[in-house]
């Protein structure tokens, strides 16, 4: 059988009723590992006006590298059997910590959101090479048919240089998917819809 | 040789281009480069699961969530949630929010001049039984005007939002009615190319989910993404 996938539509302006249970812009706790960072942005669009009506979802690994996912470690498996790295970063793993890893926040009038998480840990790449500690991001606004998908990289991480989905992107506009640093240690990480310095989406 | 499988992309003209002129909003909003194509990593492979959550019954009932009921046609829409090799997505969540039956939202950002309904909410969420299969309550949502060009209606929806087994496949859409008259104007549901596509998202008038002098049923099916049936390779 062969079904095709649903079509795309937009959120809407009026997504909070339906979507603000599951606001969660903090995705520490007790007996979560891992060091805890806090990333502030702003959606833009074309003209660099801010975006109030967005909503953004972040889903990542925890400190270990590890996605709290059913049958995730026997999705690893096969790539674990075949590759040398990737099979010493599985014994490294410990059990399943209770980090979740899904976050949603929406953005404000000023086009602001911002959430506090902790690094994520290095997970394969199809390759069998490790990622960059990397998050997986959902943006979906009033306006976009379809959501985009993007990735926040962390500043100073060496790692950078060769993980998978940074490679695919010309150098020139991969510091749009970096994060970064501000004085007081926070975070930023901005999207821009479109434009000169338009953030790198993925066809995901 | 690395053997992880990822997720099927979309065929040409069945999903939105993220630049749809006739929708005004997306001219400022849509991306003017070309999207970087990502095979699928665990990143993309795993999602979150929502399997621990209690739901209420009364969330997939828009009908029960206050002491008096709703005004307007009562109706009920199930459907199954699967992929595209027709397997259902297991405990998924899906989130519904609406507009009342006077087309109005419960929302500070909705101006429309129609009353609200101190019993409607207007929103709802539940988890897919093993089989896929979800139902809600409520009540048939109202047209409303918006301001995208001259005497703009939006023909009567449903927002889903879908998450399904992994990040690739999450969803957000719109359920619409059959014979709705608007349906034709409407950029939103025009957006996409592939009519056929498009028409997917008009549920079905169903005779075994409508209910015995209680609710006229709709059926609405939502299919996610197929795992590919090869590996990723170098």
């Amino acid at each position: 059988m062969s079904l095709q996938a649903t079509t795309s539509q937009t959120v809407g302006p009026f997504f909070q009723i339906g979507l603000a249970r599951f606001y969660i812009d903090d995705l520490t706790g007790p007996g979560i590992a891992g060091e805890t960072i806090e990333i502030e942005g702003r959606v833009l669009d074309g003209d660099g006006q801010s975006v109030p009506d967005g909503v953004i979802e972040i889903w990542q690994a925890d400190a270990q590298g590890d996605y709290a996912h059913p049958g995730f470690s026997e999705e690893l498996a096969s790539i674990q059997k075949t590759d040398p790295q990737a099979k010493e970063h599985a014994q490294t793993q410990r059990e399943q910590s209770a980090f979740w890893g899904f976050g949603r926040v929406p953005t404000q009038a000023d086009g602001s959101f911002r959430f506090k998480t902790i690094k994520p840990g290095r997970v394969p790449a199809p390759d069998g090479t490790l990622q960059a500690p990397h998050i997986a991001v959902s943006v979906f606004t009033r306006g976009l048919l379809r959501r985009l998908v993007t990735r926040i990289y962390f500043p100073d991480e060496a790692s950078n240089a060769e993980d998978f989905a940074l490679k695919l992107v010309e150098a020139e506009r991969r510091h749009t998917l970096i994060a970064k640093k501000l004085r007081d240690g926070r975070l930023e990480w901005n999207v821009v819809l479109q434009g000169a310095n338009e953030t790198v989406f993925f066809d995901c | 040789m690395a053997t992880l499988r990822g997720y099927r992309r979309a065929e040409p003209g069945t999903q939105p281009d993220h630049l749809h002129p006739p929708y005004v909003s997306s001219i400022k909003r849509a991306p003017s480069k070309p999207l970087v194509y990502l095979p699928h990593t665990p990143s993309e492979i795993t999602g979150p699961s929502f399997d621990s959550f209690a739901v209420d019954v009364k969330a997939s009932d828009l009908t029960r969530q206050h002491h008096g009921e709703p005004l307007g046609e009562r109706i009920i829409v199930s459907g199954r949630v699967l992929d595209e090799d027709g397997r259902p997505a297991a405990r998924t969540l899906i989130e519904v929010w609406q507009a009342n039956a006077a087309g109005r939202y419960r929302h500070s950002v909705d101006q429309h001049n129609a009353p609200l309904d101190p019993n409607f909410e207007g929103s709802g969420h539940t988890l897919t039984d093993e089989q896929g299969n979800f139902r809600f309550i409520t009540i048939r949502p109202g047209a409303y005007p918006w301001r995208n060009h001259y005497n703009a209606w939006r023909p009567a929806h449903i927002h889903f939002s879908v998450f399904g087994p992994a990040f690739a496949t999450r969803l957000i859409t719109q359920m619409y009615f059959p014979g709705d008259a608007l349906l034709p104007f409407d950029p939103i549901f025009n957006c996409t190319a592939d009519e056929t596509a498009r028409n997917r998202l008009i549920s079905v008038f169903d005779w075994e989910t409508t209910v015995c002098e209680q609710a006229l049923g709709y059926r609405f099916d939502i299919i996610l993404s197929g795992r590919d049936s090869t590996p990723w390779e170098k």
